[in-house]
């Protein structure tokens, strides 16, 4: 049983420095958000709608739940973040018609919905600063973490006017806001996580408790005698 | 209350099932912690039917529709995500707890005569699970779950003579799209579920005519008090009844823990790519099924083609869930336990272990020379395992096994 036990842990040592030395060809930076900050979130909705939401839709998501979770009323959304909508429980389309967009860009702009999922927030953080310029391509820039990307610079206007840092923290809250998009529950789970898993821990006490009384009889044979 | 139990048992035998299940079911006294997983299957199984069922009620399956059906069970369905991250979860607790099930078994020779028909019973259930599983995941219509059922299914093709006719059957078109989904769906929730409780319910049928096995391999009923009741025996309820409580929550500790901070636990029970629509047009750079697949799916790689013919690994892949089937009858240990096995049965439990195991992890690998080499060294000790039971197990020294259970 013994040589059973080191051979498996062994093995999982193994493995598992396995997949941790295993790194993608591409270093991404990481993003370091924080869904919990509102303010983050609502900074990054406001940004994403003035320069994302014009050619990316994030049909998924809806006006007015934006509202309820960033704690904005229906006028602030219809005010400061509805461009292309006529309603506040409508879906987030975006107005540019799909033939334009393949005149302009080659095919039309992916939904945003999903892409903290799919790709992760690192992943989003790199590429939105990973512009830089090179003269082959259409709109004058490259990207280093998506090669050949057909996207414009869209930030270029923002990274000129502030510092390096608080552009940084721009581009972090559109990152945030994306991740938001990309699972609006995730405002609601972690924190109902811990009250659960706190529910479960008196639980368990309890559990214990009462198998251990009941057990007495097994183990002191008075729910029969040991002979 | 007595009135009423009289008038029920008059009618149906509620008190007489209750005693032969429950009350008097003796069972072991030193039941482990390996022990507690078939109670916590039964668990996950009831979770992922009460979940399905209300998946359903929001899911459309229709290839134009399914993706979105699954973002607004996400978002507008009230508790939505709670049901679908459980079920998620669900699927992939599901292969955990039936997988240390299936090692207990290994461990103390629970297979061994009298109890072939339960491990029997035991492995078709392990397979309808896979196919639950398979077809479960190709519903959201992400990019894994079209290419993942693409790959699958293009195996049967591969039968020689009537493979391009079956392909063509099971696809219902001649690619995959709306039809496959639809069929899915109809044998995800309606065929494969009623199959399942079936043979769960034949499974502890089986269990309890024969009795538990248990961590020192003895049958219990050998050594019976004057009352004809085992002596190392106790009722299963309350004692056991209690026990399992106690493991079911630790269990939903656990599990509450991946469903509340990491449902998609890293990619290995939600893949990244699965959050991108089905495109037929954009092969995915690499398609790996989800982990409790891929030990089969790097025995499917691990054998080359054959005249032209990736039949061969297709056999192999099944031969390696197939043969888990005649354990009973390969095993010629006169012992049960691994507390009194030989050392060759030790050594090759342990190899079994590693070569399942890496196996498992080479199944998400891309290929290249190096995986591609131990893929097949692992697929062979796999098989070895089986093909030199008879063998290995009828060398060495077995210890002497107790007249009664020991803890």
């Amino acid at each position: 049983m013994k040589t059973l036990t080191k051979l498996q842990l062994s093995l999982a040592t193994v493995v598992l420095s396995f997949s941790v030395l295993a790194s993608p060809g591409v270093q991404l930076e990481e993003a370091k958000t924080d869904i919990t900050d509102t303010a983050s979130l609502q900074n990054g909705a406001k940004l994403f709608m003035n320069y994302c939401s014009g050619c990316h839709a994030i049909s998924f998501m809806r006006y007015n739940r934006i509202g309820t979770d960033l704690g904005l009323s229906d006028t602030d959304i219809e005010e400061n973040l509805m461009f292309a909508g006529d309603k506040v429980g409508e879906n987030i389309t975006t107005a540019m018609p799909e033939t334009d967009a393949s005149d302009w860009f080659g095919g039309t702009p992916p939904d945003l919905s999903l892409v903290s999922r799919s790709k992760g927030t690192d992943w989003i953080y790199s590429y939105l600063k990973g512009f830089y310029a090179d003269e082959s391509r259409l709109f004058g820039v490259n990207n280093h973490i998506l090669e050949n990307a057909s996207m414009p610079d869209v930030l270029w206007s923002l990274r000129e006017s502030k510092s390096e840092d608080a552009f940084d923290n721009d581009v972090r809250d559109i990152t945030n806001f994306l991740d938001y998009v990309g699972e609006p529950a995730k405002l609601v789970r972690i924190d109902l996580g811990k009250k659960v898993l706190f529910f479960l821990a008196i639980l368990f006490v309890l559990s214990y408790l009462l198998k251990k009384e009941y057990w007495k009889d097994v183990k002191y044979g008075m729910w029969r005698k040991r002979d | 209350m007595n009135n009423k139990q009289n008038w029920i048992d008059q009618r149906f035998p509620l008190t007489k099932v209750w005693n032969e299940h429950l009350a008097e079911y003796y069972t072991p006294r030193n039941f482990n912690f390996w022990y507690f997983f078939g109670s916590l299957a039964i668990l996950v199984l009831v979770m992922q039917l009460v979940t399905g069922i209300f998946l359903t009620m929001h899911f459309k399956p229709d290839s134009a529709q399914a993706f979105a059906s699954v973002e607004y069970i996400m978002r507008d369905v009230e508790w939505g995500w709670l049901m679908r991250y459980l079920h998620s979860t669900g699927a992939s607790a599901f292969f955990v707890v039936i997988y240390l099930h299936m090692y207990r078994g290994l461990l103390y020779g629970s297979y061994k005569a009298p109890r072939e028909l339960i491990w029997i019973l035991g492995m078709v259930l392990y397979i309808a699970l896979l196919a639950e599983a398979f077809m479960g995941y190709v519903l959201p219509w992400g990019q894994m779950s079209f290419w993942g059922a693409q790959v699958i299914i293009s195996l049967f093709g591969s039968v020689p003579v009537i493979g391009p006719d079956l392909l063509v059957w099971i696809l219902g078109d001649y690619a995959v799209g709306d039809p496959v989904l639809n069929r899915f769906f109809s044998l995800h929730v309606v065929a494969l579920p009623l199959i399942l409780v079936v043979l769960v319910f034949l499974h502890i049928v089986a269990l309890h005519a024969v009795g538990s096995n248990n961590p020192d391999g003895i049958e219990i009923k050998k050594n019976k008090d004057k009352n004809g009741i085992p002596k190392d025996g106790i009722p299963f309820h309350p004692y056991y009844s209690v026990k399992d409580i106690m493991g079911v929550v630790a269990f939903l500790m656990i599990f509450c823990a991946v469903v509340f901070f990491a449902p998609a636990m890293n990619g290995y029970f939600l893949e990244n790519a699965n959050f991108v629509l089905a495109n037929p047009l954009k092969t995915p750079d690499h398609i790996a099924p989800l982990w409790y697949l891929t030990p089969f799916y790097s025995v499917l790689r691990a054998i080359p083609p054959m005249f032209g013919s990736q039949f061969p690994g297709v056999v192999g892949m099944f031969a390696a869930l197939l043969i888990l089937i005649a354990l009973p009858w390969l095993d010629r240990s006169p012992v049960k336990s691994i507390r009194y096995r030989s050392a060759p049965y030790k050594w090759a439990l342990g190899t079994f272990v590693v070569s399942f195991i890496m196996l498992g992890w080479l199944g998400m690998q891309p290929v290249n020379e190096l995986n591609a080499f131990l893929a097949r060294l692992f697929t062979i000790l796999y098989f070895a395992f089986f093909i030199l039971m008879p063998w290995y197990t009828s060398i060495g020294k077995t210890k002497e096994v107790p007249e009664r259970t020991t803890e």
